[in-house]
């Protein structure tokens, strides 16, 4: 079996005279006791394997850790950051409670965030509607029916300052999750910063900004992937000069995860878009240190209790590697992960939905368990629609249970050593690069995510998931097991104000009735002569055209007519 | 050929900006190895292109998934648009993330079915050649 004399390397297991001991007694525990015992009581299965299809061993020992260095474990704050990005984690200060909130007009969702601050939350996160996600303006027809639906309707900066109304953004982070659109909606902060006469270095917070992804996962898109991938470079190296405590990209997993994909692939890929990223920026001479120690990412914790802390331990490590090994990162910063974390939505049920409490409970535990520096706890009733005051409450108590009453932010990195974490954590390292290999050798991430090779591997263990969730292979309380037939649902949900679209629209058009519009079109031509020269960066532009009142989708619809837009080849 | 003639044939769209499509692609590959005729129109389509493609492409069945919340309007505009094109012998059926009472009230609009979230596979088959039985030949 695992043979440690192999190396000169201190393992995480035991010396070689130990380890053939161990291995023997392991043997004869097996004949023994477990063969026996289980002649009298089967085990449940024949094989167990978790969530995301690694095969489970009984039980673990030092011989599974054989294979893993010692100092590939490490400790907190020290490369390679398996244990933490951080020497003390959550004994300085508890992760940032981030839920997102995101709802009809800018006024509507600065009252929720405020109601959100006073409960306690210590970061804002902010959900858009479809039209804003996608750059189209309020009245545009493709925004009909959509619009302040999924999340809050921001056509101008004008919506942006009432967004933000009274919150003071030098004291408090503050998330956007957006993408293709991603670049105008940090013109507009950076514009109502600059208004407040904010130093723009004081400002910390995040745009998603992470293009790669939605052609893979979530499918938000507007241009074809060549420009969108420099407009992500521009925010970076933008971001890299002038706000130095703000992250311009959250290199996403959680929407791979949520779009069926394994556990695996969801850091597999991050790791690949990361290097698309990195590569293009490197690409105008900035050297690594200058920006990495602003990359940041999301992830999903999904309900396999172990697989996920392992999947961040993992991912942890493998950062590390990367930035060091292949981009050449010396200064610790670069090299250390950080990620904001989100339970999985997609494991919410609507029969029983009060269990989705305990749900997420479960996977906010894990979250934090590995080491998560941000966090979101889904509502009870996001399967029926976005979550009312009190199921945001409910999940916010959740986390605040987690980090005041359960004792688990007292040590760090509590499951470092557990011959079975360890062992799953140096199996999912392995794993992924075995998957960046392979996608180095087939000609790199955009050329594979041009292909559809994403897209097909998440689509693949979508269907194989569903298939188990048909079969009773995995098991959902409430939906294949313990099913109750005659459940009826009472229950209030986030209500849709009609008057929406209307306030929305009216907004709109008050600020196109009050702007320069012979100014606004000038600056529209000089943004053409920017965006069509690679060398140049679009945001200082950009800020100036939503300071002259320009829409998001004045400044789309302009430079849809230098890129054109991106269309899906559908496969499934 | 005779024996394509008996098979079922379904549009699977996505209309608006919604993005999410994990559902729909299951539904997609359910229905194909079913037997079933099965083309996915893609994302972000209008309800006049996923009408035009029904046409064109002589479906019995157009199967809309939509998680934004947007039904009350997508769903009435391809009804209205089959009416209006003479093709309202295509079935209209539905699933996503969909109100119970919503359901009801596009149901009485003329949308055939709607299903859920988590809806085996297998149910999701009998649903489309219930559907197209019920109809009968055209």
């Amino acid at each position: 079996m695992t043979d440690t004399t192999a190396t000169n390397q201190p393992s995480a297991g035991v010396d070689a005279t130990a380890a053939a001991r161990l291995a023997r007694d392991v043997a004869a525990w097996e004949r023994d006791e477990v063969a026996k015992f289980v002649a009298k009581a089967p085990e449940r299965q024949a094989e167990f394997a978790t969530l995301g299809g690694f095969a489970l061993k009984r039980s673990y020992t030092a011989l599974d850790v054989a294979d893993t260095p010692l100092e590939d474990i490490g400790l907190p704050g020290r490369f390679p950051y398996t244990r933490g990005p951080y020497p003390t984690m959550y004994r300085g200060r508890t992760w940032t409670m981030r839920q997102i909130a995101g709802f009809g007009t800018a006024e509507d969702t600065n009252a929720r965030f405020k109601y959100l601050i006073a409960n306690g939350q210590t970061g804002l996160s902010t959900d858009f509607d479809m039209p804003t996600l996608m750059g189209f303006d309020s009245d545009h027809p493709m925004s009909e029916g959509e619009v302040g639906r999924e999340g809050v309707a921001i056509d101008t900066l004008a919506d942006m300052e009432r967004l933000f109304d009274g919150i003071d953004l030098t004291r408090i982070s503050v998330s956007m999750t957006i993408n293709p659109s991603a670049w105008i909606l940090l013109a507009m902060y950076i514009a109502v910063a600059k208004r407040r006469g904010y130093d723009l270095n004081a400002l910390s917070g995040t745009i998603q900004a992470d293009i790669l992804k939605e052609y893979q996962a979530q499918k938000e898109w507007i241009f074809p992937i060549a420009p969108s991938v420099r407009i992500v470079r521009d925010c970076i190296t933008f971001c890299a000069r002038n706000m130095k405590r703000y992250n311009p990209i959250n290199i996403s997993g959680y929407h791979v995860s949520e779009a069926g994909s394994s556990p695996l692939d969801e850091i597999a890929f991050t790791m690949c878009n990361l290097i698309a990223y990195v590569e293009e920026v490197r690409k105008t001479g900035m050297h690594v240190d200058e920006f990495a120690p602003r990359l940041a990412f999301f992830y999903v914790c999904q309900s396999d209790f172990f697989e996920e802390i392992a999947k961040f331990r993992a991912v942890r490590r493998v950062y590390a590697k990367i930035m060091r090994d292949r981009f050449g990162a010396t200064n610790p910063e670069s090299m250390r992960l950080r990620f904001h974390c989100q339970t999985a939505a997609a494991s919410l049920t609507k029969p029983q939905y009060e269990i989705n409490i305990v749900r997420t409970g479960l996977q906010a535990l894990a979250a934090v368990l590995g080491g998560a520096q941000s966090l979101h706890t889904n509502g009870r009733d996001e399967a029926f629609a976005i979550p009312t005051e009190e199921a945001m409450r409910i999940a916010l108590r959740t986390q605040q249970i987690i980090a005041d009453e359960s004792g688990v932010a007292s040590v760090v990195d509590p499951l470092g050593g557990s011959y079975f974490v360890e062992s799953l954590t140096t199996q999912y390292e392995k794993a992924v690069f075995a998957i960046i290999d392979e996608v180095d050798r087939n000609g790199g991430t955009v050329k594979l995510t041009e292909k559809g090779w994403f897209q097909r591997r998440i689509a693949d263990f979508a269907y194989e998931t569903a298939i188990k969730k048909a079969n009773g292979e995995k098991p959902v309380i409430g939906v294949n097991k313990y099913v109750m037939p005659d459940e009826t649902f009472d229950l209030e949900l986030h209500p849709y104000d009609t008057s929406t679209a209307t306030r929305q629209v009216d907004a709109l058009n008050r600020v196109r009735h009050e702007r320069d519009n012979a100014k606004v079109a000038a600056l529209l031509d000089r943004l053409v002569a920017v965006a069509g020269d690679p060398s140049q960066n679009i945001l200082p532009l950009t800020i100036e055209l939503v300071e002259a009142g320009a829409s998001m989708g004045d400044i789309v619809e302009k430079l849809k007519t230098l890129w054109g837009t991106y269309r899906e080849r559908p496969i499934f | 050929m005779a024996d394509s003639n008996e098979r079922i044939r379904v549009l699977i769209a996505k209309v608006g900006l919604d993005g999410h499509d994990r559902g729909v692609k299951i539904v997609a590959r359910t229905l194909r190895d079913a037997g079933m005729d099965v083309i996915y129109t893609g994302l972000h389509r209008t309800p006049e292109e996923v009408v035009e493609a029904a046409v064109q492409e002589d479906v019995d069945v157009i199967g809309v998934s939509i998680l934004s919340g947007a039904h009350m309007t997508v769903f009435p505009k391809i009804l209205d648009a089959l009416r209006a094109r003479d093709a309202d012998d295509i079935l209209v059926v539905g699933g996503g993330v969909i109100p119970d009472d919503d359901c009801e009230a596009l149901k009485a609009r003329g949308v055939r079915e709607i299903l859920l979230q988590d809806t085996p596979p297998a149910e999701i088959v009998g649903m489309i050649r219930r559907v197209v039985a019920e109809r009968g030949a055209r």
